[in-house]
């Protein structure tokens, strides 16, 4: 029973690191199945948290934090919308630039306005996201088996957790089931069929990359509103580029990101459980093995198991028209 | 009403220096072929681009039923009746018939309804037009025959009066091109007006009620097809008199400077694309292969010129064994006489962003005449490129001008020159004049013919089978990666077709 409970304990915990990802890869996954690479999901997941730490810590509101992480990550969207569609310019600059500005800006910013070292001041109470508790979760707990995956496997999580997994299904609703997405798809692949068929190709790709900044304001409102009490300096600590890798493992598929997503997010519950537990024959695993084990997975599985992962075609190319 | 579809009165359109269409006047009848001939880079496409919506003209008028129009970006053309089949297909590779053919004309945000109106719609213009294809199928599943049948449904499916055809036989097979011709007929006899764009001169004798043509930016011409020839047309199009069929002499041949036996190659996905070929070829002759692109031609080529791997069989040259079995050095084949002109000159003949003279030395440029110790010697090079530019009338004459820049005639010479001017004993040469104008085909079989004259032996693969008769002095057909018939010069067409199909070889192998 005891290795159940730690069974269960895992897998609550893989579900609340693997949130930040599902949304950063679904992000991912709206501009790059239009044709625009982000490599800057991390910079927009950490300008979005610092935002939402700083907004929730003065005004005592989470929902202004989440308003303005939305906001400030939609801003950065169309930074690099601007410089990638309309300018044309290099995807991967672009994204790399952003990561940058904003790794260093939360912290000069943060330090300037709450001179905590960078940190954003602690939340509690309304600045912060509750766990929702399903009904009956207490009084079913004690039936083997369902009630601890009942009462603390799916309920006891944050809106935001649910919201992620939701729009999983809403994801591949909007991508292969309405107008919207079928020109979303076809801009990444072919540009020109779009234009030809009369439709913008530039209006289509920032609304694309708008979703992206949508997204990307819940991961890191969820990081510094809901997973921890305020923002830290440098706090997504790399999950852009997981959820990058999540996104190429998964071929651009809704339902395969979020599969790859709770591989990877059980992985990091993993080590963080494997911690100064030592292992029995294998002994102490270095945690830098352990963090790096997604990426090797990615190259490993990419490399030979899962097949060839074909990036959208017009992926990382601006549109010209043709002369 | 008027009878005319379209009426396009005085457009003008630059691109900053360069002057692309110049106060083009033209009219087309409705219910008419109407064909637009010109060579690369005469402001064709320029002017259907503006039709099309995707320029705007500087100048001048669009009408439409004989009602002036502004189009503004192809929406508007769309609702004006007007749609395009392009020379690149304009598809999403892995969607769906069905949904290439719906997108930008889905009717509702929710697919669902949409799907289910355009497959009814489908299934109608189908019958009507008797264009058949699968809408569940994916694109990239599909013949081009096919692909540019989906582009045709996409724009009847938009409810497209006037057909606008961009070089639509340039990727088609001889087969699928009269299947093709087939079906504008039909439309035609529907009502639908059809421009088709083309620079080859059979298509426009083959298909048009009248033809329109173009010469650097301007229309110089137009005639009923009826009323014209060939010869008038090629005339009306290069601005100057030219021999659609050059003269050659008798061949000499002398002593077998290439042989291949037993030629056995794969692709890279493991399919045996040339199945134990063999032939001969003697100095001074031109030996034509003859097929419908995919048969094999291009595999051939690359093993006899080092560039793949075969798995079994010998090839002699100069009377030198070469081990094609094993890896060869393309650089080491060419010292021992033998030049090659590729079939793809933008990914292997040429390297588009060097200069011309850069170009020009390229696989030999480790040739001491080139060299200055272990530096180049930029003078030679230069001064061999301007030699080259002036016996091959390379234009623009500018041996320092980005390769890219030239056009894809000029482009061809810069190869020729290089291959050629060597003075190879063999000479192997991929697509002589594929995507090259009327004016430089002429120029280059001259300097084939001439090249023999001098005896070279060469080995010509073309899919263009009015060149192969043209050029070669014997033609092997080659199907399915196996030469199914050799012929002499005098082949007729219909019995090269007839063995490009595979028909006759199948017949003369069980014999």
């Amino acid at each position: 029973m005891d290795f159940f409970h730690t069974i269960i304990a895992l897998l609550e915990s893989t579900i609340r690191v693997s949130v930040p990802l599902i949304f950063a890869a679904l992000a991912g996954l709206y501009t790059e199945r239009a044709g625009v690479f982000d490599i800057g999901l991390e910079g927009k997941m950490l300008g979005a948290a610092f935002a939402a730490g700083a907004v929730a810590g003065i005004t005592g509101s989470v929902w202004a934090g989440l308003i303005v992480a939305i906001i400030i990550s939609v801003l950065l969207s169309l930074v690099h919308g601007y410089a990638s569609i309309t300018q044309r310019g290099n995807q991967i600059v672009s994204g790399v630039a952003i990561n940058f500005v904003v790794a260093g800006s939360t912290v000069i910013l943060g330090e300037a306005w709450f001179r905590q070292g960078g940190r954003t001041p602690a939340l509690s109470g309304d600045a912060r996201f509750q766990t929702i508790t399903f009904p009956f979760a207490d009084s079913i707990r004690e039936i083997p088996f369902i009630g601890p995956i009942y009462a603390d496997l799916l309920s006891g999580h944050f809106l935001l957790t649910y919201l992620a997994f939701a729009l999983v299904p809403i994801s591949w609703w909007v991508l292969y089931r309405t107008r919207f997405g079928l020109r979303l798809r076809a801009v990444g692949e072919n540009p020109g069929a779009v234009d030809t068929a009369g439709i913008s190709v530039i209006w289509l790709r920032y609304r694309a990359v708008i979703c992206c900044g949508i997204l990307c304001g819940f991961a890191g409102a969820y990081l510094s509103l809901a997973m921890s009490a305020g923002f830290v300096k440098g706090m997504t600590a790399g999950k852009g580029y997981i959820a990058l890798a999540a996104l190429i493992f998964a071929k651009w598929r809704p339902f395969n990101i979020m599969l790859a997503c709770l591989l990877f997010g059980f992985l990091d519950a993993l080590a963080i459980r494997l911690q100064g537990n030592p292992l029995p024959l294998i002994g102490q695993v270095p945690v830098q093995l352990m963090q790096a084990l997604p990426y090797i997975l990615t190259v490993i599985l990419l490399a030979g198991f899962i097949g060839k992962a074909i990036p959208p075609k017009a992926g990382g190319v601006p549109y010209v028209k043709e002369r | 009403m008027s009878d005319l579809a379209i009426e396009l009165r005085g457009i003008d359109k630059s691109f900053g220096l360069v002057h692309a269409n110049k106060d083009i006047n033209v009219k087309v009848r409705k219910g008419t072929i109407h064909g637009i001939i010109g060579e690369n880079g005469a402001g064709k496409s320029t002017l259907m681009s503006i039709l099309y919506g995707f320029y705007q003209a500087d100048r001048g008028d669009i009408l439409i039923d004989g009602k002036t129009v502004t189009i503004k970006d192809p929406n508007t053309a769309i609702a004006s009746g007007i749609g395009m089949v392009h020379q690149h297909f304009m598809l999403v590779e892995n969607f769906t018939v069905l949904e290439n053919i719906m997108l930008g004309a889905e009717d509702s945000q929710v697919l669902n309804t949409s799907i289910s109106k355009a497959r009814v719609e489908l299934k109608r213009l189908e019958k009507e037009y008797a264009l058949e294809v699968n809408p569940d199928a994916l694109i990239e599943e599909l013949p081009v025959g096919l692909q540019q049948r989906v582009e045709i449904l996409k724009a009847l499916y938009r409810k497209a009066d006037i057909l606008i055809l961009d070089e639509p036989t340039g990727v088609l097979t001889p087969a699928e091109a009269d299947h093709l011709f087939r079906i504008l007929g039909q439309l035609k006899a529907q009502g639908k007006t059809i421009i088709l764009i083309t620079h080859k001169l059979r298509e426009i004798m083959a298909i048009t009620d009248e033809v329109s043509v173009m010469r650097r930016g301007e229309m110089v011409a137009t005639r009923n097809t009826r009323e014209t020839s060939v010869e008038e047309l090629a005339e009306l199009m290069v601005g100057r008199r030219v021999l659609l069929r050059v003269e050659k002499g008798e061949a000499n041949p002398g002593a077998v400077k290439l042989s291949v036996k037993n030629l056995t190659v794969r692709d890279s996905r493991g399919v045996t694309m040339v199945d134990n070929v063999s032939f001969d070829i003697r100095a001074g002759e031109i030996v034509g292969i003859a097929g419908v692109a995919g048969n094999g031609q291009s595999e051939l080529l690359e093993a006899i010129s080092g560039i793949r791997r075969a798995v079994s069989g010998s090839v002699v040259l100069n009377g030198k064994s070469v081990d094609v079995t094993a890896h060869v050095d393309p650089g080491e084949l060419r010292v021992q006489g033998l030049g090659h002109v590729p079939e793809d000159r933008h990914h292997v003949g040429l390297v588009l962003k060097f200069d011309e003279s850069e170009n020009a030395i390229l696989g030999y440029h480790r040739d001491k005449r080139y060299l200055n110790g272990p530096f180049l010697n930029m003078d030679a090079i230069r001064a061999e490129a301007e030699d080259k530019i002036q016996k091959y009338d390379i234009r623009p004459p500018n041996a320092k001008l980005k390769t890219a820049n030239f056009s894809g005639g000029n482009q061809q010479k810069i190869v020729l020159a290089r291959e050629m001017e060597r003075g190879p004993d063999v000479l192997i040469i991929g697509q002589p004049t594929r995507g090259v104008d009327v004016g430089a085909i002429e120029f280059i079989h001259k300097r084939i013919i001439e090249m023999r004259d001098r005896g070279m032996a060469v080995l010509l693969v073309s899919v263009e089978l009015d060149e192969i008769r043209a050029l070669s002095d014997r033609i092997l057909v080659m199907f399915a990666g196996r030469v199914v018939g050799e012929r002499g010069a005098d082949a007729t067409e219909g019995e090269l077709g007839l063995l490009m199909a595979g028909v006759e070889g199948r017949k003369e192998a069980a014999e």
